[in-house]
């Protein structure tokens, strides 16, 4: 059984935690550790996202990507941690947040048009018997016109195609109007023109002044879509700006050296200097 | 259509009709949450409860029952637990062990006891006594309007009619959240939503349905009923609020029809006897559940990716 420990922040850490620059910062994380049924998930991660940036959590499979997301949002308990966002607690800063889960993380078959999903969004402006305006409608359609999806807004959910399934996923963090947007592998097993649409619209987001933090598997894409990078495996690794922190010696640190050495040959031309 | 039918007819189907819908109202959630065996599991755990109720307290009133019955459930989830965390066993067989043993444990005892007095054998748990819940104070339409006849109508009647009321109330206030946190749990705990309690409150009030109709009407109808109406209507429809009202229909239309063809389908055959109400309309609800297969708008509905 796992238990929720209240960690308790000693001074050094309250010190450390206030070195963030906090008014910078979208979502600051101290010494978070999860732990599933006596395996260890992530160990004592601390992380520091920037705001109105692209940030990528980058690293191999069974690193903890996706548990670090759901641990950050509480989806999941987590041993110990402390997690503050735009500098309040979760709870406070609910309002302000978007996730989009893994689209493999539900049923599709659920009884539901592409409207449907995207007016769910709305639920925390709605609560229970709030009256759906015309206003709400139109914005449903706004969203999902971003995506490129407004003709199929009446189609049942499960007849469409992945990619066509993450764009509404989008579409619904869309209509929460979020300043910050947690995505789960937004990009995994979508179609080029998916994943052009939805690099599009997270920009436009970015340019928007909102945050932005993606679970990325794609390592040929880092440098083009992100301008923020944390590398993870069970422990934090590295992070920083993309264009100082994506370099060889983080990849090999976390994906080990023989995984390491394909990615960065395709990324690295003169990576043969680089190891050798 | 006279006296006959108030008096023998009336209650049984309205009875089978608030059971059926009992179920299939909280049945449309748990298939989506593809917790559909848990009508099966509680109706099964009910059984021994019952007894012990019985047992204990040496009447059929329904206070000691639904409390044996509760502790039952609770005793249930305890060894399911056990057996999953020492037993190394999936959860789905640990679950089949726990409710068989349980439901054997239940008929050993009630072997075991003095029930000839008792309406409260092995047959009953399982058909339940639909046919025998029947209005004697009722002597004509006009009874309807009579409070004193109203006043005894079987007290099995009353309990469901509240219910139902109960669940579709709690419907109607709750349904967002519900089909928020059935759809995509995650997204649910993101926008605040107490995922956890939703899915505890679910499993209470299909308890609450299970217990209740198996009361009145056995054990069969209720897991039928669990699953049949609200997976007809899944084949009918595409969305979820016409499903749960498609399931309600269903249901009743199972009632009705089954507990007519039990009664006068083997006149209409030239033959004496009538069969079994609960039996006949778990066999109906699962024979429109047939024909939704064969014919139903939506039967291949995913393009499987």
């Amino acid at each position: 059984m796992l238990i929720n420990v209240a960690l308790n922040l000693t001074a050094r850490d309250e010190r450390a935690m206030n070195n963030y620059n906090r008014s910078k910062s979208a979502l600051t994380v101290l010494d978070l550790t999860v732990s599933y049924s006596g395996k260890t998930a992530l160990f004592s991660v601390d992380a520091n996202f920037p705001i109105e940036s692209m940030s990528a959590i980058i690293g191999p499979n069974g690193a903890g990507k996706s548990s670090f997301l759901k641990a950050v949002l509480n989806i999941t308990p987590s041993l110990s941690g402390k997690v503050k966002i735009f500098d309040m607690s979760l709870k406070q800063a609910r309002e302000h947040i978007a996730y989009v889960p893994q689209r493999t993380s539900i049923d599709w078959d659920f009884p539901a048009s592409v409207l449907d999903v995207v007016k769910m969004g709305l639920y925390r402006e709605l609560g229970l018997f709030g009256w759906l305006t015309t206003a709400h409608l139109k914005a449903a359609y706004e969203a999902l016109d971003r995506v490129g999806m407004a003709n199929l807004a009446n189609r049942q959910i499960g007849q469409l195609s992945g990619g066509q399934q993450q764009r509404v996923f989008l579409a619904r963090a869309l209509i929460q109007n979020a300043k910050l947007y947690l995505l789960d592998e937004p990009f995994a097993g979508v179609d080029a023109a998916t994943e052009r649409i939805m690099i599009d619209v997270l920009k436009e987001l970015k340019t928007n002044c909102k945050s932005i933090i993606c679970v990325h598997h794609d390592l040929a894409t880092v440098r083009s879509y992100f301008d923020h990078v944390f590398f993870i495996n069970i422990e934090k690794v590295a992070e920083g700006p993309t264009a100082s922190t994506f370099t060889p010696e983080n990849l090999r640190t976390t994906y080990g050296e023989r995984l390491a050495a394909t990615h960065i040959e395709q990324l690295h031309p003169d990576a043969s200097v680089i190891t050798a | 259509m006279g006296v006959d039918f108030i008096q023998f007819s009336l209650t049984p189907i309205l009875i089978g009709v608030l059971a059926s819908v009992a179920c299939a109202l909280p049945g449309n959630f748990l298939i989506l949450r593809q917790q559909a065996l848990l009508g099966d599991a509680v109706s099964h755990v009910v059984f021994p409860g019952i007894v012990m109720g019985f047992l204990v307290s040496g009447t059929v009133s329904a206070t000691p029952m639904v409390m044996g019955a509760i502790s039952a459930a609770i005793i249930a989830v305890v060894c399911i637990e056990i057996i999953k965390r020492f037993g190394r066993i999936d959860p789905g067989a640990a679950m089949g062990i726990t409710f068989s043993s349980l439901f054997a444990s239940g008929v050993i005892a009630l072997e075991q006891s003095d029930t000839t007095t008792v309406h409260l054998d092995v047959e009953h748990a399982l058909m339940g006594n639909l046919e025998s819940l029947i209005w004697y104070e009722a002597n004509g339409w006009h009874s309807l309007i009579e409070p004193a006849s109203l006043a005894q109508l079987p007290h099995e009647l009353n309990r469901l009619a509240l219910v139902c009321i109960i669940i579709l109330v709690l419907l109607f206030i709750f349904w967002r959240p519900l089909k928020i946190s059935t759809f995509d749990e995650y997204f649910a705990r993101t926008t605040g939503l107490p995922t956890i309690t939703i899915s505890l409150c679910l499993t209470m009030i299909s308890t609450i349905s299970a217990v209740t109709a198996f009361d009145a009407v056995g054990c069969i109808i209720v897991i039928a009923m669990f699953i049949c109406p609200p997976a007809t209507a899944r084949l009918i429809t595409n969305r979820l609020y016409f499903q749960v009202w498609w399931s309600v229909g269903f249901a009743s239309l199972s009632a009705v029809l089954g507990y007519i063809l039990a009664g006068y389908g083997p006149l209409w055959l030239g033959v004496e006897n009538s069969v079994s109400a609960a039996g006949m309309i778990a066999t109906i609800s699962g024979f429109i559940l047939g024909l939704a297969c064969l014919f139903g708008q939506y039967r291949a509905r995913t393009n499987c990716s």
